[in-house]
């Protein structure tokens, strides 16, 4: 492996000299913590440079570079051969935010945040608990309860599409158990397929968030469950007053990952109603509408403005929810959690 | 995701499960809601396997029965083809490389940002820390361009590179506070004994972080095997298709054989599934050093 980063990160020292430069080591340290010998010589400098070379080179190109590129077809009226030349400024930005097929996209990803937090959110937490009890068949269950997560968007896309179709299994089902009053069109109808779309988020995704509770719920030691009950608690007493609390960091950070996806998602209502009916049907999302009104619809740039507006909705959100969710927790990561 | 540990101490052996003996059979109500759940999480991914041993009039006439009666012609079909193994040759290519390189290029600059102390550190880790706000759907474009400018369209190359770059920030945040963890004693022990810091690194950290390098290493493998965004954008040409491309080419082409679809769409699962059985305790001992409060 370390043959492997040499050989790409040639051009790299001068191109890193910068990170290690200077006297290094001006940085205060956490007290518990000596600095370790000659972190100022040359040879730490080298040693940062080359091991930080690949990433940051195949980061910088592929994920910064690209991002950067969005923001600056978002002001051209592009269409994605040659150079863009027809420079708009906001005019772009303007029609989206005028749009009312992006109002509604922007509605459809606000009910997806708001219910998969309050669907995924308590849900997890039981299936957590239920996963980290002694009992047989548990690791087995587990496996199952995240089969879901694992299998692509589009298989599962695929699959749920051909059971939900008005002739399909799930209608099929419910006639045999004889509630045909509850027969529907799943997909099609405007007033289902909104909540179509938030059940196949919840089980595709609530494994995500069981993995989450469950390594939370294994980093609390069972010293504090073991007094609890021995001074008399009940179960749910002891969930309630110590695991909860105690899960309270692990949430915060599931419901941020959460509430990003949610805003993000594309894949999933993409493959199961495509670009036209998802906007007829009323399960258009912000990276939906910027696909079907950039790239297919030949306006490049159009469709950068919109992932700059998306980025900048994720962003704002990322940062209150930092300013004032994750502050009792760290430092952000935004606001210089790197130490 | 910025509220990685920052005092996180993952213990770096694989998480031990609290087991005095075996364990009981719990009560019935537990078991009952246990075997509810599993069948509402499982009932796609039934229906998709059942689906592909039955007929197309089957599904017509009962789209929510058993096979009866099982056929195997549509799995004979497509595992004696040669599309479905060279797509999941494909995508396991992709998915290996993919993984390689997020794991070897993230332990190693998650190293640098655990254990060095260097002025733009804390800028380092906040760039790729910002990498969780860009997905891929944001940079798309420029990345097409970008790609193709390379020459890389229609390569495999032209996926795995991306797919790299937009694995590393999940793997940094998870991977730092794991390579933190580990006491700065020891580190001090090995220079003592005459150890230099990249032997530190291939004796002492690579051993010790191992739980979290299995983490990354799994997530980044599922994400490759299932990424479809990209792919759709970079291989036009089915002979480069992988496994989510061959699904939807298949269920295109052949749209009105239901079960011969369902039948390639189950193979396709097969491997993620396969791999994530046999490592699943891992991930969770993984994540538990990255959350943390």
């Amino acid at each position: 492996m370390a043959a492997h980063s040499e050989g790409t990160s040639a051009a790299a020292p001068t191109r890193t000299g910068v990170v290690g430069g200077g006297g290094s080591a001006a940085v205060a340290l956490p007290p518990a913590r000596r600095r370790s010998r000659g972190s100022g010589s040359w040879r730490a400098r080298l040693e940062i440079a080359l091991l930080s070379a690949p990433a940051l080179v195949v980061f910088l190109a592929f994920v910064i570079f690209p991002v950067a590129m969005a923001a600056y077809y978002g002001f051209f009226d592009w269409h994605g051969y040659g150079k863009a030349t027809d420079f708009v400024g906001f005019r772009n930005y303007t029609t989206i935010l005028e749009d009312p097929d992006f109002h509604s996209a922007l509605l459809h990803n606000g009910l997806i945040v708001v219910f998969s937090l309050v669907i995924q959110g308590p849900l997890s937490i039981l299936l957590a608990l239920l996963l980290n009890r002694r009992m047989r068949g548990q690791s087995l269950l587990r496996v199952l309860l995240f089969v879901p997560y694992v299998i692509a968007e589009v298989v599962v896309g695929t699959g749920w599409s051909l059971m939900l179709q008005t002739d399909g299994a799930v209608n099929g089902l419910l006639q045999k158990a004889g509630f045909t009053a509850l027969k529907t069109d799943w997909l099609s109808s405007p007033s289902v397929a909104i909540w179509t779309l938030i059940g196949i988020i919840t089980w595709k995704y609530v494994g995500f968030a069981v993995i989450i509770m469950l390594a939370g719920l294994q980093g609390i030691p069972t010293e504090l469950n073991e007094a609890a009950a021995i001074d008399g608690a009940s179960y749910w007493q002891i969930q309630r007053r110590i695991t909860l609390p105690l899960l309270g960091p692990t949430l915060r950070i599931w419901a941020f990952l959460s509430i990003i996806g949610a805003l993000q998602l594309f894949d999933l209502t993409y493959i199961v109603w495509g670009q036209y009916i998802s906007s007829t049907a009323g399960t258009s999302t912000m990276a939906t509408y910027m696909v079907s009104n950039g790239r297919n619809a030949g306006a490049f740039g159009y469709g950068n403005a919109v992932a700059v507006v998306l980025f900048l909705i994720s962003l704002v959100v990322a940062l209150i929810y930092q300013r004032f969710v994750l502050r009792r927790d760290t430092q952000g990561a935004l606001t210089g959690g790197g130490r | 995701m910025s509220a990685v540990a920052v005092q996180a101490a993952p213990a770096p052996v694989a998480p031990q499960p609290r087991r005095s003996g075996r364990p009981g059979w719990g009560s019935p109500s537990v078991y009952f809601v246990a075997l509810l759940l599993v069948g509402v999480m499982l009932a796609p991914v039934i229906y998709i396997i059942l689906g592909g041993f039955r007929t197309n009039s089957q599904i017509t006439n009962d789209p929510s029965g058993l096979p009866h009666p099982w056929v195997f012609s549509n799995y004979v079909d497509v595992l004696t083809g040669s599309t479905f193994w060279h797509e999941a040759w494909n995508s396991a290519v992709a998915a290996t490389l993919t993984t390689l390189g997020v794991v070897a290029f993230g332990l190693m600059v998650s190293f640098v940002l655990a254990r060095y102390h260097f002025r733009g550190r804390g800028v380092m880790y906040a760039l790729f820390a910002s990498g969780l706000m860009f997905p891929m759907t944001v940079a798309i474009t420029p990345l097409y361009i970008l790609v193709k400018d390379l020459g890389l369209m229609n390569s495999l190359a032209g996926v795995i590179l991306p797919q790299i770059g937009f694995g590393l920030p999940t793997t940094v945040i998870i991977l730092v506070p794991f390579l933190r963890a580990i006491p700065a004693e020891l580190q001090e022990a090995a220079e003592v004994d005459g150890c230099s810091r990249l032997g530190f690194f291939w004796r002492m950290v690579l051993p010790l972080s191992k739980a979290g390098v299995i983490t990354v290493g799994i997530l980044a493998f599922i994400a490759s095997w299932n990424s479809y965004l990209l792919p759709l954008f970079i291989l036009n040409n089915d002979s480069s298709y992988t496994l989510p491309l061959g699904v939807q080419a298949f269920a295109s082409e052949y749209s009105v054989d239901t079960a011969k679809v369902l039948a390639f769409t189950s193979l396709s699962m097969l491997p993620a599934l396969a791999f994530f059985s046999l490592f699943e305790r891992r991930i969770v001992g993984g994540l538990t050093g990255a959350v943390k409060g």
